[in-house]
């Protein structure tokens, strides 16, 4: 049975793990298992930027996915860039196997705020179901509630809901048939 | 609409390049990479990008400004955006001399160059569904290559559909320049003729012993010259249709050889004995006033009627001005891609200056006014300073006119007011606003000239 592997970078809470895995299996009905932590390659780290560049992660993931998973992503605690962009919530590979999600920009407290547990639970769900969509080959929707649609500051991630649109939950139900499930089934429950 | 456009990313640096291209990619275009100018001229040159994002820093070979003035040669209206790392006043200000769209020095935030993307491609989205739109409303009021949406012409129109597939002869009456043969063509290629030939001749154009020849045909040492046998238009024409240009001009001779073969459907060759039956459907044409001409006993009447079985006039393009600005695009279009000219407008001015003007060698005179305008214009858009030749071609003719000596003013109010009345089909109320005078004082001066009316 296809499963969604989750990769805990260094430093990752493991109860934050529980809420994305339960968000994952919940919303695209595929089991989660959450892997051992990895350490984020050295080589990934641009001193210059103070930033992990996402492409060379990325990288490491390929080589790190079981056969048997579906898909893997990885969830980072440290800021990640592609060498346009200034920064970047996420990367997956488009219609591929791996994804990467960063945390470093999803806390109030980088945008001089107080901690709010529950809006950053919220907001890592959102860009985990972001980036797994984009490996389904789902690209950005022009629904501003739906999970796929472009966040580039805070505000549209929190504009956006942990959910796909009806367009999206069926392009997303084409794409997981190959996985012997016809639809994304939101009452599913499965424990990661 | 997005998923429409694609776009192009140029970088030497591959994890620059494909990253960008990735992260575009999640937003559903379709991105191409080059890793190079002379790659990305290339790839310009055989497919159509909504944004060419180009890095400024190059090496080695052409560095970015030069891969964005080559791209703008092979595609004007191809944005470009600079990409540099270098955030220099200097580099923006030539990036932006050159024609850049936009110039961004990375790393960029995300929403930057999302939200630049997005206006471009709102930007092209416009622009596509503009030309869309008028190739729509151009196709609404295009007839066979014939461009009009004045209602007399949609009747023209409607008439051409409704006797195409008869074998009726057809009179087709208007000035010098309305498009007489494009009229005749239509009715040829809307009918059960289009496989069968169209053939055309100007009767104007050769001497009557010619014209004879041409359109009978001769036998072989009919004349001096005539070495051998040679098949004439109606010959030619066999099963098809044959267009006869100017018909008012041929002789008493030819309209009764004429008038035979409309009669008969068969003729004899020049200095020949045996008869040739065709299938001809016949269409001819005049700028002259036949109906007058008959009156004036220079054209025969029943020849008249025999070819004025399906009456077509076209309004000269005075009459219907409404029609001037689809026909200045349509010309604009074609002579640009003939001339190899990146004009693609015109200007308010220069059109308002179009429809005023009185045309008087009608869509052919502003095909040729629009050609000279185009030769020398060296803007993007044609402006009234183009067609300065129209405003004293205008002027001249205003000063170059002189009374005909042998006339008087009654005479010549006389001829004014009846040809007034032939150009609106004897309409009273309509002649009277064009002379500037009461209706009432119209009917008082046709009854004092005895002019009658249509």
């Amino acid at each position: 049975m296809s499963f969604i592997a989750l990769v805990p970078g260094q430093m990752v809470a493991p109860g934050l793990l529980v809420t994305i895995g339960e968000c994952v299996s919940r919303t695209i009905g595929l089991s989660v298992r959450v892997l051992e932590p990895i350490l984020e390659p050295p080589e990934a780290y641009d001193p210059q930027r103070r930033q992990y560049s996402s492409t060379a992660i990325l990288r490491l993931l390929i080589e790190l996915r079981p056969q048997e998973a579906a898909r893997l992503v990885a969830i980072t605690e440290q800021d990640i860039f592609i060498p346009m962009l200034s920064f970047i919530f996420g990367q997956a590979q488009l219609d591929g196997r791996v994804a990467l999600v960063s945390l470093a920009r999803l806390r109030q407290e980088f945008y001089g705020l107080p901690p709010d547990e529950e809006v950053f639970r919220e907001r890592a769900c959102k860009e985990t179901l972001h980036e797994l969509g984009h490996t389904f080959g789902l690209t950005h929707c022009d629904d501003l509630g739906c999970t796929m649609s472009l966040a580039t500051s805070i505000q549209q991630v929190d504009t956006k809901s942990a959910t796909f649109c009806p367009a999206c939950t069926i392009l997303l139900a084409e794409r997981l048939g190959r996985f012997g499930r016809s639809t994304a089934r939101p009452s599913e429950e499965e424990s990661p | 609409m997005k998923r429409q456009w694609k776009i192009l990313v140029v970088d030497d640096e591959e994890v620059m390049r494909e990253s960008l291209a990735a992260w575009l990619r999640e937003d559903g275009y379709t991105v191409d990479t080059a890793a190079s100018g002379a790659e990305a001229i290339r790839r310009v040159t055989a497919d159509d990008y909504a944004i060419c994002f180009v890095d400024l820093k190059m090496p080695p070979g052409i560095d970015g400004i030069e891969t964005m003035i080559e791209i703008q040669k092979i595609r004007l209206d191809m944005p470009v955006v600079i990409i540099t790392a270098y955030a220099t006043v200097d580099t923006a200000i030539t990036a932006m001399k050159e024609g850049a769209q936009e110039y961004i020095v990375k790393p960029c935030n995300p929403q930057e160059i999302s939200l630049l993307v997005e206006r471009i491609i709102r930007m092209k989205n416009l622009e596509r569904e503009n030309l869309l739109l008028r190739e729509r409303l151009e196709k609404q009021y295009t007839f066979y290559d014939i461009i009009s949406k004045n209602p007399k012409m949609a009747e023209i129109f409607e008439l051409i559909r409704d006797v195409a597939s008869l074998r009726s002869t057809v009179l087709i009456q208007g000035e010098s320049g309305t498009g007489k043969e494009m009229i005749a063509r239509a009715i040829h290629r809307s009918g059960d003729r289009v496989e069968q030939p169209f053939v055309a001749i100007s009767c104007a154009a050769l001497a009557e012993s010619l014209l004879e020849s041409e359109l009978f045909g001769h036998e072989r040492g009919a004349f001096t010259g005539a070495i051998e046998r040679k098949k004439g238009k109606f010959e030619l024409a066999d099963g098809g249709t044959l267009f006869l240009d100017e018909i008012g001009d041929i002789s008493p001779k030819l309209q009764a050889d004429l008038l035979r073969v409309l009669q008969e459907r068969s003729f004899f060759l020049v200095g020949g004995t045996e008869e040739v039956q065709v299938n001809v459907r016949v269409i001819a044409a005049t700028h002259a006033n036949l109906q007058e001409k008959v009156r004036a006993g220079e054209f025969r009447e029943d020849l008249f009627y025999r070819l004025n079985v399906i009456d077509v006039r076209i309004p000269p393009l005075r009459e219907r001005r409404e029609d001037v600005p689809l026909l200045v695009r349509h010309f604009i279009e074609r002579i640009a891609l003939e001339l190899g000219r990146e004009i693609t407008d015109i200007s308010e001015g220069a059109i308002r200056l179009l429809i005023d003007y009185d045309w008087p060698g009608n869509v052919r005179e502003l095909e040729n006014a629009l050609e000279r305008a185009m030769v020398s214009c060296r803007e993007r858009v044609l402006g009234a300073e183009n067609f300065s030749f129209l405003v004293a071609r205008a002027a001249e003719d205003e000063r170059g006119w002189t009374p005909p000596g042998t006339q008087t003013l009654a005479e010549l109010e006389r001829k004014a007011i009846e040809a007034t009345l032939r150009r609106t089909d004897g309409g009273v109320a309509e002649a009277a606003r064009i002379l500037g005078i009461d209706r009432s004082t119209l009917y008082d001066k046709i009854k004092k000239y005895g002019i009658k009316r249509g």
